[in-house]
């Protein structure tokens, strides 16, 4: 039986051991270093990490500091699942010839992509080690753009999002397609475990968490990662915002275990309108001018819509 | 524990069989790979092993040649000895991830199965991949025929995981020539080849769990340049060397000689071709040929493409009235890589060789010992007369009008 880190409240879960350094280079307000420590503090097991390429791995090891206190990896923008399930296959081969330097410690495996790096240009390589069936977890940062490079839309950005490939401008109201459902995708690969998560929602993330680290097989965490810089709104907005990404259903709260069940893990007491999220960001600006007021109204049919899909199949638990 | 197998002293092997045998041999703890031919039964030699209890290390089939390699450097990272297999199109599609292999110092060994890459698709063997792979800071070692691959796949280890080099290692064969061609291979007892190669000792593995450790870190203008220079100046002061010993222990284990740079009757020769691969065994048999006549001819086989051996052709060469560089890729625009690499030699001795370039092979053509002997006349003509007398660069055995370019009139 796994015996879980156990956490108090928030101020005990923001000052237990680090793993990961304060130290680093990311925007003050960004939500990735939240999730990342969240991450790294919801167990005391040894960790083997990996990271592609992007805003985390360009701000946390730059030579010749790093920000990890745990053995970390970088290859490439589309091989951080596969950089820890070679560490995994190693480990397990080690294991079995008895070659462990530390046979009594059992790590635990983690990769770290954006949704660039996982709804784009990485998802065949995660797909192969859901696929093969590694012991590890895979966590999205999912700020729904290319940050790290300033701001160009990926198969995340949601509809209307204005991103510097596609601008919102006199003509266009900025992205043009439905964000791509990473949730549905990976449950289809029969994984044991598949999470959102939200940093504003600590406790619900680090359970989700510590169940994904425990959960023996792949599994998947995407975590909402409010982008300060991208999605235009103040550095100390980042949890708030957050919030209004779950109270508002765009980012609903919810798991999916062994590719059936799903369980919703959080329903906002007072569910706000979706506008008020979108109002909240500069990204959205845009779309409150009136002739695209159409799109403000599908946007709130559509987050409707899923959040009744979700509950459905709540209910059906198939 | 893995079963071991017992072998004839000597086995029927193709080149694919002698590099699965020798990374059987080796007890690879992860071989990450993904099928492609001509490669392909190297890895699948390795998964019947597997099948049949003779091997305890992880075998992962990944979905591309890029995740084979990525989850090779994972694994070496991690800390333990890590082998792989590709081709062509393969090979291509890893080049991105064999930069970043080099460049975290990971000892891994790749077995090149040579075959040309596409537009046009083709299946068969020349040396395009394995030139699209000198520049990425591999140590490049050249079988020319089974044994060799057998042999070479195993001196790798012993090469790349060396502490004081930490770099990875590719055995390049000929597609088909040499992958698909059966021959007396000269077996090692696993426990002999094993013993060779020698254990596997971590350096900065990620599984220290007492030693964290960031690879693959970033580095701009501030500090790239110097671990690029390090890489280069360890590739450049240090491989040698240890390939030399490596060699020598070899040669005492098994009596068989490996060179950086192999040289056939090039004590007295006048005229002689430099080749990489199949091709110089065919050259040999030219030579000898030659001989008989009373030609001074030798060959020039590259054993080691990276590093470069430099000094060695130079010393080689000395004495050359003729030579020719032998490229079996498409130069696309220019004289050969190889033509270029002897040229950078060349340019530097006091009484230089004149050199011409032949383009040969591509996509499987044939070359034969009447190739070569058309090709040592153009070398006895340009001997005697002091200069290339042809044009500089000359196609061969392809159709069509005779394909030449940069004329020396």
């Amino acid at each position: 039986m796994v015996e879980n880190k156990k956490t108090k409240n928030l101020k005990e879960f923001s000052t237990s051991a680090d793993r990961f350094e304060g130290a680093n280079l990311l925007c003050p307000g960004c939500a990735h270093s939240i999730i990342v420590r969240e991450v790294l503090n919801a167990t005391n097991d040894d960790l083997i990490l990996s990271a592609a390429t992007g805003c985390l791995e360009v701000c946390t090891a730059v030579y010749p500091y790093t920000s990890w206190d745990a053995s970390w990896i970088h290859i490439g923008f589309e091989n951080a699942a596969t950089a820890v399930a070679g560490a995994e296959a190693m480990y397990k081969a080690l294991k079995r010839k008895n070659r462990l330097l530390q046979p009594e410690r059992v790590p635990k495996f983690v990769a770290f992509g954006g949704d660039g790096a996982s709804y784009d240009i990485g998802f065949q390589w995660i797909s192969g080690a859901f696929e093969r069936g590694h012991d590890m977890m895979y966590v999205v940062l999912d700020n729904e753009v290319y940050a790290n490079t300033g701001g160009q839309r990926s198969s995340s950005t949601p509809i209307g999002a204005s991103a510097t490939t596609s601008p919102a401008g006199r003509v266009s109201y900025g992205e043009k397609k439905e964000k791509k459902d990473m949730m549905a995708i990976m449950a289809a690969h029969g994984s044991p475990y598949v999470a959102q998560v939200s940093p504003s929602k600590w406790k619900d993330m680090v359970k989700k968490i510590q169940r994904g680290l425990n959960t023996e097989g792949p599994t998947f965490i995407n975590a909402v990662s409010a982008c300060t810089t991208e999605w235009k709104f103040a550095p100390e907005d980042t949890i708030a915002i957050a919030d209004l990404a779950v109270d508002s259903l765009v980012f609903p709260l919810y798991e999916i275990i062994d590719g059936h069940e799903l369980n919703i893990t959080y329903r906002p007491k007072n569910v706000i309108p979706v506008k008020e999220y979108l109002a909240a960001q500069g990204r959205f600006k845009h779309l409150f001018k009136p002739e695209f007021k159409h799109i403000l109204d599908e946007w709130q049919v559509r987050v409707d819509k899923k959040w009744e899909q979700l509950q459905r199949r709540e209910e059906a638990r198939i | 524990m893995a079963e071991k197998m017992e072998l004839r002293d000597v086995e029927v092997w193709d080149g694919n069989m002698a590099a699965a045998q020798a990374l059987r041999q080796a007890q690879i703890d992860v071989v990450a790979a993904y099928p492609i031919t001509p490669s392909t039964p190297i890895v699948e030699n390795y998964a019947n092993f597997l099948a049949n209890g003779y091997i305890d290390g992880e075998f992962v089939m990944v979905e591309s040649e890029h995740a084979a390699m990525s989850g090779c450097i994972g694994a070496s990272a991690a800390g333990g000895r890590v082998s792989t297999a590709t081709s062509s199109q393969g090979f291509a599609l890893m080049v991105e991830t064999l930069y970043q292999a080099s460049g975290m110092r990971l000892p891994i060994v790749l077995n090149v199965v040579n075959r040309a890459l596409a537009s046009p698709l083709n299946v068969n063997g020349d040396h395009s991949d394995m030139y699209l792979g000198r520049d990425s800071g591999w140590i490049q070692i050249c079988a020319f025929n089974a044994q060799d691959a057998y042999d070479l796949a195993l001196c790798a280890f012993r090469i790349g995981e060396d502490h004081g080099i930490r770099l990875p290692v590719m055995v390049h064969q000929d597609g088909f020539m040499t992958s698909h061609t059966a021959m007396g291979v000269r077996t090692l007892t696993d426990d002999v080849a094993y013993n060779f190669v020698g254990e596997f000792k971590p350096f900065n593995a990620m599984l220290d769990f007492e030693k964290p450790v960031s690879y693959g870190v970033q580095t701009e203008e501030d500090w790239h340049f110097e671990h690029k220079a390090r890489q280069h100046n360890d590739l450049m002061t240090k491989v040698h060397p240890k390939i030399k010993e490596v060699f020598a222990d070899f040669k005492k284990l098994t009596g068989r000689t490996f060179n950086l740079v192999e040289g056939y009757h090039m004590e007295d020769a006048e005229v002689a071709v430099v080749a990489i691969g199949t091709a110089v065994k065919t050259a040999q048999v030219a030579v000898e040929k030659l001989r008989a006549e009373g030609v001074k001819a030798g060959v020039v086989g590259i054993r080691v493409l990276r590093p470069f051996p430099f000094n060695e052709i130079k010393a080689m060469i000395k004495n050359l009235k003729a030579v020719a560089a032998m490229d079996r890729s498409s130069p696309n625009g220019t004289v050969g890589a190889l033509y270029n690499e002897l040229a950078g030699v060349i340019v530097q001795m006091d009484k230089a060789p004149v050199m011409n370039n032949y383009v040969y092979g591509l996509g499987g053509r044939d070359i034969t010992i009447a190739h070569f002997m058309a090709i040592f006349e153009d070398l006895k003509a340009n001997a005697k007369a002091g200069k290339v007398q042809q044009p500089l660069q000359q196609f061969i055995n392809v159709r069509g009008p005779k394909l030449s370019f940069l004329s020396q009139e």
